[in-house]
């Protein structure tokens, strides 16, 4: 893989240094907790960003948080970074290790510390699957509402360093508004503790500048979630149309019917083509498009919704409308979006799925745009996205082993992200910026916000250990992508008011 | 000068530049109905009320975005031709603040619970800050997660860091139904009531105790309000009486206000009534505690402390600060913070915590 643009730019260690850290750190925690050997840090060079890998100094596997706290003074005392890491399922290298630094997996720290059902919380550790705490919940009726996709396997730690959404956050919310409090440990080892079990608290709201902070700011070893009724009843509605345009117009339609539906997704015709073969959902093949759009609450009130859910849709042009008729059905509808992504798996030898966010009156410019690319890049894309958010996943589908052929998905994304930008979007709604996203960094923000940005990042982390190099770019990484543009002539839309 | 004029913004930047070369501070402020909020006033007041007016408002994108001078009167009417609403309740305080001043206090009403905090409601804001440059962070989409979250950040600090000069808020359909239903409740059963039915899947849109009787608010589709209003009981208040009740709530103009001190105690929402010697007003469906002229030697601070939550010190005499004290990492961090965004401390000093 190409790393001369990556924020990595420290030469591999010398292996005497691997020993000294690893050394350190074993003087400090149990000596099976530190893998040292290439062979047992292999498995963490990557997290779901496969196209970035590098192999960390040591791994170290924290079982506590005083694990954590006191890895963190010895990487402190060493001056070596510090990589957090949960289930490795992050889609924009925000868990890529740095080489030569200490990877700290906090994925054994995995206990449900605490349901408290008449405060509606949970106490977990970071480690903990976000599907598990739901599971903790249920026998209280509660649950927690945040679910993405990868939800059976991503850990809450992860969900919160990027803020991570799902297909029911239109109704429910990100998690931030869903993450109570945190508890975690400063680089210099002091222990931290945001937000908690009453709703206000004193002083600027650092709870919210931790959300979403991917391992820049502070090591989590605790959340306190927020845990809300599981509605009673559920229902799907699919609706199939002729064009992207009419979907992405029933959209708008829907939420300006008054209608907040629990999810509103959409899924081009190369996604329900991609999927339909093996998860056999009885998606709508003919159509150009096709809305997911859940209703949830008392049977009565989702009785009502359907049906102006209903009315919305035909009057947007909607051709088939179908109601899920079980539990069941509306379960398989909802599996084919949810596996989407390794349906692209299959399609293709790699994909490379894409997080812009636009206002939702766009989202049918912004899909024949894309189009459009398709063609001058010579790379197929798919669609499959949270519509209701204006939240698009474009999947690229490529050959790594191609030449040039990374590179150009790299450059189609990396346009579409610029597109984003132009109408008023950003370049990440849920999957964050980490490694991936540096340079369409620059193009959203002016030197003077990434300035600030550097500026929250120096107040928690002066020495800047943690996550060294993800999320903000420097001056000098700008200048040069904003030369690599204006040479290759490829400035996505000049005419276009940068900021 | 007409709305949007950018030759407002260059003035403020002239006063940023002028009290920072002189080392002397400015005081931000919009209608002032929050002068009484702080720890201090200081400062040579800046009025912000000129940079005002709607700047993009899309029903169907359920986004607003104002300068930060905008009346919230005139960005809740707005919202209403639409049928729709800021879902956390800002108070007014019987006057009309502007739209920066409620995000910069962060406050929020008696959906706080239910529907959510200001902050929770902050999609993007634009800042001039110290060195005179106007940033953005956030935007007006949905899911925005490209840098930290300043915005958030932004929405409660009380000005410190820099100027809110324009705000983004997410903002939604108002309910097609709400109805008000009261019991006589002693306030320990009302407590653990509000929370019983809160982990039901009852549409709850508010939940407060006040004299002897709870006071529960439904909202949303007519079929759901029904059906909790089967589960709940109690007996149906008239919609002028309810209206005016959370309305009065919200504000806090409430007899129960009408004192000299006042403490708003902040713990986890079923949390026994407190032992504290005066009847407290409750709200946020257990959440928040008010007390009303508490003789000095009761100490809140502990109570709430030892509750797992926080007192402030809304009006009358305050102990060492109004706000329920930092711990010294978190104070730290925000020496930090201000320390890097306004070096010179030129905004609202020691407004947020004495001494910044
Ligand atoms: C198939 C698939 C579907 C997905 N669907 C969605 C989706 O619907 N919505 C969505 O938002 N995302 C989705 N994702 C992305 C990903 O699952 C989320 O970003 C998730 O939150 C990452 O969690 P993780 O535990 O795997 O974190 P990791 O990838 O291990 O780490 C992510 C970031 O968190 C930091 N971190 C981890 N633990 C800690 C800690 N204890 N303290 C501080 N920092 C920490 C890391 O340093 C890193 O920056 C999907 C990914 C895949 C592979």
């Amino acid at each position: 893989m190409d790393f001369s643009g990556s924020a990595i730019t420290m030469a591999a260690m010398a292996g005497s240094e691997v020993t000294d850290i690893a050394a350190a750190l074993r003087q400090v925690l149990p000596p099976e907790c530190v893998l040292g050997r290439p062979e047992e840090r292999r498995p963490y060079e990557c997290d779901g960003l496969t196209a970035f890998r590098e192999l960390p100094a040591v791994v170290v596997l924290a079982r506590t948080a005083e694990d954590v706290r006191r890895t963190l003074l010895t990487c402190q005392r060493l001056r070596v970074p510090l990589v957090a890491r949960g289930s490795g399922t992050g889609l924009s290298g925000g868990a890529t290790p740095h080489p030569a630094g200490v990877l700290l997996s906090c994925a054994r720290m995995n206990r449900v510390l605490e349901v408290d059902a008449v405060n509606r919380l949970a106490r977990v550790e970071p480690g903990v699957p976000n599907l598990k705490v739901s599971e903790a919940a249920a026998r209280h009726g509660l649950y927690y509402a945040p679910d993405p996709s990868s939800q059976v396997a991503c850990s809450i730690g992860g969900n919160v360093a990027e803020n991570s959404g799902g297909v029911h956050c239109l109704k429910y919310g990100l998690t931030v508004h869903n993450v109570l409090g945190l508890r975690g440990y400063t680089v210099d080892g002091e222990l931290l503790e945001l937000g908690g079990a009453a709703a206000d608290g004193p002083g600027l709201d650092l709870l919210a500048l931790a959300i979403g902070s991917e391992g820049l700011l502070m090591i989590v070893t605790e959340v306190i979630v927020r845990l809300i009724p599981r509605p009673p009843c559920a229902q799907l509605v699919m609706a199939s149309f002729a064009d992207v345009h009419s979907a992405a117009n029933a959209v708008a339609g829907i939420i300006a019917a008054g209608i907040i539906p629990a999810g509103l997704e959409m899924m081009d015709r190369k996604a329900t083509a991609a999927v339909e073969p093996f998860v056999h959902a009885g998606y709508d093949l003919a159509a150009a498009a096709i809305l997911l759009v859940e209703s949830d609450g008392t049977p009565e009130e989702v009785r009502e919704q359907v049906q102006e859910i209903e009315q919305v849709l035909r009057g947007a042009g909607a051709g088939a409308v179908h109601v899920s008729g079980s539990e069941a059905e509306r379960l398989l509808l909802w599996s084919g979006r949810k596996n989407a992504f390794p349906a692209a798996g299959r399609l293709s030898p790699d994909y490379y799925c894409m997080d812009g966010t636009i206002p939702r009156k766009h989202v049918g410019r912004v899909l024949e745009a894309i189009e459009q690319m398709e063609d001058r890049y010579g790379l197929r894309c798919m669609n499959v996205f949270h519509a209701g958010d204006g939240n698009l996943h474009p999947v690229i589908l490529f050959d790594a082993n191609e030449a040039g052929s990374w590179e150009r998905a790299d450059r189609f994304g990396a346009e579409i992200l610029e597109l984003c930008v132009a109408l008023g979007g950003t370049i990440t709604g849920e999957h964050g910026v980490g490694l991936e996203k540096l340079n369409s960094m620059c193009v959203q923000f002016s030197p003077a916000e990434r300035a600030a940005f550097f500026a929250v990042k120096e107040s928690f982390d002066p020495q800047g250990l943690l996550n060294p190099g993800k999320l903000i770019p420097t001056l000098v990484r700008c200048a040069e992508y904003g030369r690599m543009h204006v040479h290759g002539g490829a400035l996505a839309h000049p005419g276009l008011p940068r900021f | 000068m007409s709305e949007g004029d950018p030759s407002i913004i260059e003035g403020w930047r002239a006063c940023v530049a002028a009290a920072a070369s002189r080392g002397t501070s400015l005081r931000l402020r919009g209608a002032g109905t929050k002068d009484f909020y702080g720890e201090q006033l200081a400062g040579e007041p800046l009025d912000l009320r000129d940079w005002r007016g709607i700047v993009d408002y899309e029903p169907s994108e359920l986004v607003i975005t104002a300068r930060c001078g905008t009346p919230l009167s005139q960005i809740e009417a707005a919202l209403a031709a639409h049928d729709q609403f800021l879902p956390f309740e800002p108070p007014a305080f019987g006057a009309d603040p502007t739209i920066g001043g409620v995000i910069a206090a962060g406050l929020s009403g008696p959906r706080r619970m239910f529907a959510g905090a200001a902050r929770d409601f902050v999609l993007g804001t634009r800042l001039l800050t110290a060195q005179g440059e106007q940033l953005r962070f956030g935007g007006q989409v949905m899911k925005n997660v490209a840098g930290f979250d300043v915005s958030r950040l932004l929405c409660g600090s009380l000005g410190i860091l820099g100027i809110l000069t324009e705000v983004s808020l997410k903002v939604l359909p108002r309910p097609r139904l709400e109805r008000t239903v009261r019991l006589e409740l002693p306030a320990a059963a009302a407590v653990a009531a509000f929370n019983r039915w809160a982990a039901l899947p009852l549409s709850l849109s508010g939940a407060a105790w006040a004299d002897g009787i709870a006071w529960v608010r439904l909202a949303g589709a007519p079929a759901a309000v029904r059906a909790a209003r089967e589960q709940i009981g109690g007996d149906l208040a008239e919609t002028e009486l309810a209206e005016s009740f959370w309305n009065d709530l919200r504000h806090l103009r409430l007899p129960f206000f009408a004192t000299g001190s006042l403490w708003r105690v902040s713990v986890p929402p079923a949390t026994a009534p407190l032992d504290i010697p005066t009847k407290p007003l409750i709200d946020w469906g257990g959440a928040l505690r008010w007390y009303a002229d508490l003789p000095a030697h009761v100490p809140v601070r502990e109570h709430a402390r030892s509750a797992g939550g926080s007192a402030l010190a809304w009006r009358g005499p305050a102990p060492e600060s109004r706000f329920h004290p930092l711990s010294p990492v978190t104070a730290a961090l925000h020496r930090r913070l201000k320390q890097r965004f306004d070096p010179a401390g030129v905004f609202n000093p020691g407004r947020l915590i004495a001494g910044l």
